[in-house]
């Protein structure tokens, strides 16, 4: 029997790590992420979750540990958020470079300056480069669901890569939710013991991170491109098998009314769901439109992305974060550069919007879509538009 | 490595390219870094060893007479031996090619 519980969903990832069954947590509190990992203390902390609980410095030294316990074999979690990820940074490439698996749930928020501890999704794409498997979640029973499922992803063989699992903070963090927790039988029976192939061992010397000089390194790399692309099909394996277990699929990109749809509205993360509200009221007055949403940012999903929007005319993409002074919006530089060779293609048409905890409501959403309809029209001088300034 | 440098493909890499093989850092000619080598003139050499002390290569030992001289598999041309050595028997020139 599963049990369904009201419970916020900070709280939830943390009793996610525990029916995982997680030996390390190496992890530094910082808004919106904070309750994740205190719970996780507790749980250490009462004899409920047998692990070591790392309490750290800084991020950097979190992400440093998380690679040590990795090596060793441990499974291993962490959590961040903003300016915590962004400290990390430079130590993100370590583990996706060593292959070494671990999941990281980033409670995603803007960066400074101005100081902002609000929601939006400028962290997330600036660790899009580090080489981490990255999965969108847009509530909280798919948090839960994508933690355990980013363990397996991470330390299949086939794999050995770090996952992120993103979830917007505060919207998701601070929420409380009716969340279906899987029996500890059942995840045990999902989620195999972690076996690393070379774990740190004295009576099994191996070098790991060591000295790539140039003959070496763009083997190296690329090496770690054929991987990163190579998993996508651990993924879907992976969901496949979670959806049979427990009753809830996903997919690379998700559908909403969108096969057919002359109009697709792109989103990414928790807005997805206010969008959803926007699109069936939109759908009773008979507009024909549809959503679709990206659950993996990386690998991205070449195929699915095109194939979902092959027959729109046009596809208005949100993103929630600006590429300064370049295409604007990440999202749809991306959405763009992957249609750009097919020979039938929707017009997109990028918008900016929801920075630093700015809402955007189902109205607001109403006339995103208005105006990206009239933008395909008409056309724009702009790069991207962006809903909500005031001028 | 069974391979040369030249031959190795980012097959052959292991998982992470996690060197599996310990010691092989033996086999990296950091001798090719060089640009200048040292000569020595033994009938100075008192011996002291002071020569293999200061290589940070750590590539100086005795050879069959007994003199200090560096292997240029490792010798990377620093210069520190010729700098220390202080009876003048080392001498670094430059490489030719």
């Amino acid at each position: 029997m599963t049990t369904r519980v009201g419970v916020e969903v900070s709280i939830a990832i943390a009793d996610a790590v525990k029916l995982s069954n997680a030996d390390v947590v190496a992890a530094y509190p910082i808004t919106p992420q904070t309750h994740i990992v205190e719970h996780l203390a507790e749980l250490v902390a009462n004899g409920e979750l047998d692990a070591e609980y790392i309490p750290v410095e800084s991020e950097h030294s979190a992400m440093s540990a998380c690679v040590g316990a990795a090596a060793a074999g441990a499974r291993t979690f962490t959590a961040t958020a903003g300016q915590g990820l962004e400290l990390m940074h430079e130590v993100l490439y370590i583990p996706s470079a060593m292959q070494l698996p671990m999941v990281m749930a980033v409670a995603n928020r803007a960066l400074s300056s101005p100081l902002s501890v609000w929601g939006d999704h400028s962290d997330l794409m600036a660790v899009r480069d580090t080489g981490w498997i990255q999965i969108v979640v847009e509530n909280g029973q798919q948090a839960v669901d994508n933690v355990i499922c980013g363990f397996r992803i991470a330390e299949d063989k086939r794999v050995l890569l770090p996952v992120m699992v993103h979830l917007d903070g505060f919207y998701l963090t601070h929420v409380i939710e009716p969340i279906t927790f899987p029996e500890q039988i059942d995840v045990d029976k999902f989620l195999p013991p972690n076996s690393y192939p070379f774990p740190l061992n004295p009576d099994k010397p191996v070098a790991m991170g060591d000295f790539g000089p140039p003959f070496i390194y763009t083997e190296a790399k690329w090496m770690q491109e054929v991987n990163l692309r190579a998993s996508r099909k651990v993924i879907l394996e992976c969901w496949n098998k979670f959806g049979k277990a427990f009753g809830r699929q996903y997919l690379p990109v998700e559908k909403y009314h969108s096969d057919g749809a002359s109009v697709l509205l792109l989103t990414m993360g928790c807005f997805s769901e206010t969008a959803m509200v926007a699109i069936d009221e939109l759908k009773a007055k008979g507009n024909d439109i549809g959503q679709i949403r990206l659950r993996l940012w990386r690998p991205f999903p070449f195929e699915e992305l095109r194939q979902a929007v092959k027959d729109a005319d046009v596809l208005i993409v949100l993103d929630r974060a600006i590429s300064f002074g370049g295409p604007g919006g990440v999202v749809a530089s991306e959405v763009k550069a992957a249609l750009y060779e097919q020979d039938k293609k929707p017009k997109v048409v990028s918008f900016v919007a929801g920075l630093g905890g700015r809402d955007i409501t189902v109205s607001g959403f109403k006339e995103i879509i208005q105006r990206g309809i009239e933008i395909a029209r008409t056309g724009s001088e702009n790069e991207y538009e962006i809903y909500g300034v005031r001028e | 490595m069974a391979k040369s440098e030249s031959e190795i493909t980012w097959k052959d890499l292991e998982v992470g390219c996690i060197v599996a093989e310990p010691g092989s850092a033996r086999q990296y000619e950091t001798g090719a870094w060089r640009s200048q080598r040292p000569t020595y003139d033994f009938t100075k050499c008192i011996k002291c060893g002071i020569c293999q002390l200061y290589c940070p290569e750590g590539c100086i030992e005795p050879n069959q007479d007994g003199y200090f001289e560096a292997n240029m598999f490792y010798c990377k041309g620093c210069g520190i031996c010729a700098r220390e050595c202080w009876p003048r028997v080392i001498t670094m020139v430059e490489e030719e090619e």
